[in-house]
């Protein structure tokens, strides 16, 4: 591959792993096959809430090809972890088979282990549990709440600005239960080498999965190694442990033997996470000429009965207008289901939604162009932690995105546009995403081969962390990308952060810059005190490290490669370590609100005598500091886009009222977007570099391409149809209420 | 998945020797789905992949036999369908995904089953499983009063309200086609309408097939001289998903009134849903928006809508008064 090293960073550059992936040479986690090993398969209570009487594994035992059945009689000790000890964060509080109280509907009961998934599969058919019943929790509506409500963030005084205030939007926003449903099922594969337990997970953090392993099963942590070479993504899903990779542990340590575990699409509903339900009241008040004088933001989420899980829906309300007059409330409803896990923009996206389509009522309320009202009230520095931002350009992406978008172009009255027999209706939002970097240690290592080597214990979920990661490499030591080895995904590399909140790119970069740097003066160390290096004796501060040689800096003479120097040597290998420092101790970073920015134009065609509405067109731009790699970040924001359109219009997960299960549990009846519901997408990237974020000044994009794209397709619903939606997703059933007959 | 044994049938003689107790897999798009949730547990599966009822053939009369293992992809893309037929074109497009319709066949879509997502559960209709009258007579029927968005509001039930989910079957209603059989007492034809059962106390029973019999092919009669035909489908997204609602519209237009005209819909009824009253209605009528509202409201007048799919009749109504204007537009 030729590039050069200056320009590498922010050039769009093919993931390094991409052929990998298309030949099918890149193994995940169940792609794993250990001689000798067998196969797991859950058995799930089919109630929702009662007790286990009696548990009759005897047919199952007796089927052929079964090893075990595994069941709290004969499970032993699993422990729970305490929340950030040792930096352990769980999904669940409960492990496996931890009592016999059944809490929701597939939960684990008990695990058939065989020669074969066939038989295991078969044998877990045939076990049968009588359970104690209980009526359950599982009315989807929120508004049982009694309990006390959690007070948030809090200025001025709200009562008194919204009551006095001229106009007002006082409205409750409603996000249904949606389920991750990544590509790649969760699975975990177990091998014990005496005490030394290793697991391919699927897991977006292998560093954090390992100490829960090793507090869950109660062994040391050095014994315990965790292994994900590729993700096919995770959306949250899989940020951390789930109860069947210890139960899948368990299995193999009894048996000696190692043990592959694949969830079936249908329990990824009912076992591994969801975004919960939200009922979110906002309510705003503006001065004529629309000023937000007063701001509130109450909601409730959906949890299990054990976890204590809060989407924390305000996490952008108290900084993204500049509003006086602030209140934040929230509460947990406990229900009869599974742990609720982060979700692409947690907290955010949903929150988002409401914050953004009450905006969108309130410019309607006001007679104001949505885009104005929100450059209106555009906040000079963060009024909820009093600092200024690091940097802040969502005027710009409103004023861009709707430049590209053609906004001047939009007639208010509802259904007033159209084009070839469609009515066009318009939508517009805001979106926001938090930036932190975390500590990571990264190791740079130069090999007498002639390749580069970078190390660190995070891991890809599919978004180009391999090859961002090598674009550093490359900038800093001028090795070509295909002669750099991008090595992660594995817990014994250092200490690397998990593959969430959009986080990686911002914090690992800056590790491996450093151990770059490092190595490289290592490099010319050694090439200066080798025997036989055309550099012995030479004064380091002459010399400089670049295109992969050692050379003078005011001569091209001597310029050797790395790997000469090594071999004369006789070093294989030099490495060196960087670290990142996180955001909260850098001087640079710690007293700043770090975000990113972005706003959403969307086009609706609605086709009204046959309720047909589709999203033909997204105009987005985003404000996320530095680019990396344009390839893979657009990927992103486009793939986030079409997610937003099956938030919009598609997405929900519906429990049967009844018995509490995801009745809807298959890639068929849960509907995401498809192909054809991806619309045209213009994505743009600001590309201000954000001095908090290190070097690089990059924010990650993981996420904020979804927040904000339902708000503006129910907006753009409004403006087609006149039919105001405040619960998502849109269904037709709401489309049919619109008074617009005919285009 | 129960284990089974295997047979590969190289003529259709052999195919029905072999066919007591088994199952015949054609695409098995629809089988090995339901053999995996436990839903059939066929002892022997009859593969009938070899036998030579591939073809399209034109009929001396000039109508259309359409061999029983044709795919859906063949079909829809065939010369002859597409010029002379596109009603059935157009909606076997709509079915499913391109790799689903490369496997599936003719006469497995004729035999496709419910969706309702009670019906697949592996345990419906046994102790401690949802009621399901469909898989266990007398056990009950979980979508009466469970989730039914999906569900049909025609031709229902109190024992079963499960929709028919085929777009292929829908548009062959409004073909009238004839489904050619061969079994253990011979050959036999079956009309198109009757070859689907309404569910009435027997929803287990499906369609008009004697154990053992093979479905060889399906004839469509000759083209309706100056007729136009089009099929139209609802739903949540764009593709990949069944009809809430969808039409199959043959008419032809003489003078501004309509001379011949054959209605079906799907998505909405519990077999492929012909529409005499919708017919009725337009028969010798002007081809205009009145008419076709009259139709529809004849259509939709003995539906019966459930907690969640009351919004399917009226989404019915337009689908069809769209479709209707369709074919009976004038270039
Ligand atoms: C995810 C998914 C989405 C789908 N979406 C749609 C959709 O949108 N619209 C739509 O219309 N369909 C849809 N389908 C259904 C699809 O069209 C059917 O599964 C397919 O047509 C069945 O054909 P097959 O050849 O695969 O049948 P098989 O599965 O092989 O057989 C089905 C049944 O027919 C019997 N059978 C097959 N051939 C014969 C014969 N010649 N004589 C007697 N009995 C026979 C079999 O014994 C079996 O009982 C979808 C299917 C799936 C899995
Ligand atoms: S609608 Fe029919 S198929 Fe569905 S549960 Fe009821 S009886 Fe069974």
């Amino acid at each position: 591959m030729s590039t050069t090293p200056s320009g590498i960073i922010g050039r769009p550059t093919p993931r390094i792993d991409g052929p990998l992936k298309t030949t099918g040479a890149a193994k995940y986690a169940t792609d794993f096959h250990i001689d000798g090993m067998a196969y797991a398969v859950p058995f799930v209570s089919s109630i929702a809430s009662g007790r286990i009487r009696n548990l009759d594994t005897s047919a199952a035992e007796k089927m052929p090809g079964v090893l075990l059945v595994l069941h709290r009689g004969n499970i032993g000790q699993l422990y729970r972890t305490v929340p950030g000890d040792g930096d352990a964060t769980n999904s669940e509080v409960r492990p496996a088979f931890e009592d016999d109280i059944v809490r929701h509907w597939g939960q684990y009961v008990a695990l058939v282990v065989a020669e074969t998934f066939e038989e295991a599969t078969s044998a877990a058919a045939v076990i049968h549990a009588e359970y104690d019943l209980e009526t359950p929790k599982l009315r989807s509506s929120l508004d049982d709440f009694t309990g006390e409500r959690k007070k948030g963030s809090h200025r001025g005084n709200f009562d008194a600005a919204f009551g006095s205030a001229p106009v007002k939007v006082d409205q409750t926003y409603v996000t249904p239960i949606e389920t991750h449903n990544p590509i790649e099922m969760h699975g975990s594969v177990a091998v014990w080498d005496r005490d030394q337990l290793t697991m391919f997970e699927t897991t977006q953090g292998v560093v954090n999965h390992r100490v829960v392993m090793a507090q869950t099963l109660g062994i040391p942590i050095e014994n315990v190694r965790v292994v994900t070479r590729f993700l096919g993504s995770g959306f949250g899903g899989k940020l951390f442990p789930w109860p069947h990779c210890a139960m899948n542990a368990v299995a193999a340590c009894k048996l000696g033997r190692p043990v592959k575990l694949c969830l079936p699409r249908r329990m990824m509903f009912s076992s591994v996470g969801y975004r919960p339900r939200t009922e979110q009241r906002m309510r705003l008040g503006a001065s004529m000429d629309g000023k937000l004088l007063a701001l509130s933001h109450d909601y409730l989420n959906s949890t299990s009965l054990l976890d204590d899980y809060d989407e924390g829906c305000a996490e952008a309300t108290p900084y993204l207008y500049s509003v006086a007059n602030l209140s934040v409330t929230s509460g947990l409803v406990r229900r009869n289901l599974g742990a609720p896990m982060y979700m692409r923009g947690p907290g955010a996206v949903p929150g988002l939604y409401a914050m953004e389509a009450a905006m969108n009522e309130l410019a309607d309320e006001l007679k104001i162009d949505p885009v104005k009202l929100r450059i209106l009230n555009d906040a000079e520095k963060d009024e909820d932690k009093n600092i200024p931002f690091s940097s802040r350009h969502y005027r710009e992406c409103l004023e861009v995105g709707a430049k590209k978008f053609g906004w001047e172009k939009r007639t208010v009255g509802i259904g007033s546009m159209r084009r070839y027999g469609k009515i066009l209706g318009w939508g517009m939002a805001g979106a926001s995403w938090v930036a932190l970097r975390l500590p990571c240690t990264a190791h740079v290592e130069f090999h007498a081969n002639g390749r580069v080597s970078v190390r660190s214990g995070t891991q890809d979920i599919g978004t180009g962390t391999y090859t961002t990661f090598a674009q550093v490499v490359h900038e800093k030591t001028g090795v070509p990308l295909d002669r750099i080895d991008v090595v992660i995904g594995d817990s014994a590399l250092p200490d690397g952060p998990m593959s969430g909140g959009s986080m990686v790119t911002g914090s690992v970069l800056n590790a491996i810059a450093n151990a770059s740097t490092e190595a490289m003066k290592k490099m010319i160390a050694l090439s200066t005190g080798t025997e036989g290096s055309p550099l012995k004796g030479t004064k380091a501060e002459e010399l400089e490290f670049a295109e992969g040689r050692i050379r003078k800096k005011d001569s091209a003479a001597g310029d050797p490669e790395f790997a000469e120097i090594l071999k004369l040597a006789r070093v294989d290998g030099l490495s060196a370590e960087g670290k990142t420092v996180p955001t909260w101790e850098d001087p640079q970073s710690k007293d700043k609100s770090l975000h990113s920015y972005g706003a959403q134009f969307v086009e609706v065609e609605w086709e009204p005598d046959i309720a047909r509405l589709r999203v033909s067109r997204v105009v987005t731009v985003i404000d996320a500091g530095r680019i990396i790699n344009p390839k893979a970040a657009a990927n992103q924001i486009a793939g986030a886009v079409v997610m937003g359109v099956g938030m919009g219009l598609l997405e929900e997960t519906v429990h049967d009222q009844r018995t509490g299960q995801p009745i809807n549990g298959s890639m068929a009846d849960y509907l995401m977007a498809t192909c054809a519901d991806s619309p045209e997408i213009d994505v743009t990237f600001l590309d201000y570099p954000d001095p908090a974020m290190g070097e690089y000044g990059a924010r990650g994009v993981g996420e904020i391409g979804l927040a904000g794209v339902a708000a503006a397709i129910t907006a753009a619903v409004h403006h087609a149809t006149g039919v105001r939606v405040r619960e998502l997703p849109v269904k037709i059933e709401d489309l049919l209420q619109s008074k617009i007959l005919q285009a | 998945m129960e284990t089974f044994n295997y047979v590969k049938a190289p003529n259709v003689e052999k195919a029905l020797a072999s066919a007591e107790q088994a199952k015949f897999i054609a695409g098995g798009t629809t089988l090995v789905d339901l053999m995996k949730l436990h839903v059939e547990t066929p002892k022997t599966l009859v593969d009938i992949n070899l036998l030579p009822l591939e073809k399209i053939e034109k009929l001396p009369d000039g109508g259309l036999r359409i061999g029983a293992m044709v795919r859906n992809s063949d079909l829809a893309w065939s010369d002859e369908v597409k010029k002379s037929y596109p009603v059935l074109s157009e909606a076997l497009l709509s079915g499913a995904s391109p790799q689903l319709r490369n496997m599936a066949t003719t006469g497995g879509n004729l035999l496709q089953r419910t969706r309702c997502m009670y019906f697949r559960e592996p345990n419906a209709g046994t102790p401690g499983g949802y009621g399901c009258n469909k898989r266990t007579p007398g056990s009950g029927c979980a979508a009466l009063d469970g989730f039914n968005r999906m569900h049909a509001v025609l031709g229902t039930s109190d024992k079963c309200i499960a929709t028919h989910p085929s777009d292929m079957c829908v548009a062959m209603a409004a073909l009238e086609a004839v489904i050619h059989v061969e079994g253990p007492k011979g050959k036999r034809t079956i009309p198109f309408a009757d070859f689907h059962k309404l569910p009435g106390d027997t929803p287990h029973i499906e369609n008009a097939l004697e154990p053992g019999e093979l479905i060889t092919h399906v004839d469509l009669p000759k083209p309706v001289e100056g007729a136009k035909s089009t099929y139209l489908k609802l739903r949540d997204r764009a593709s990949y998903e069944f009809a809430l609602a969808s039409a199959a519209v043959v008419a032809r237009v003489e003078g501004g009134h309509i001379r011949y005209i054959r209605v079906a819909m799907g998505g909405v009824g519990t077999k492929p849903w012909r529409s005499h009253e919708a017919e009725a209605a337009l028969m010798g009528k002007p081809a205009n928006q009145a008419s076709f509202k009259a139709a529809a409201l004849a259509a939709l007048a003995k539906s019966k809508p459930h907690k969640d799919n009351a919004f399917k009749v009226e989404l019915a109504k337009r689908c069809l008064v769209r479709s209707l204007k369709t074919a009976t537009a004038t270039a």
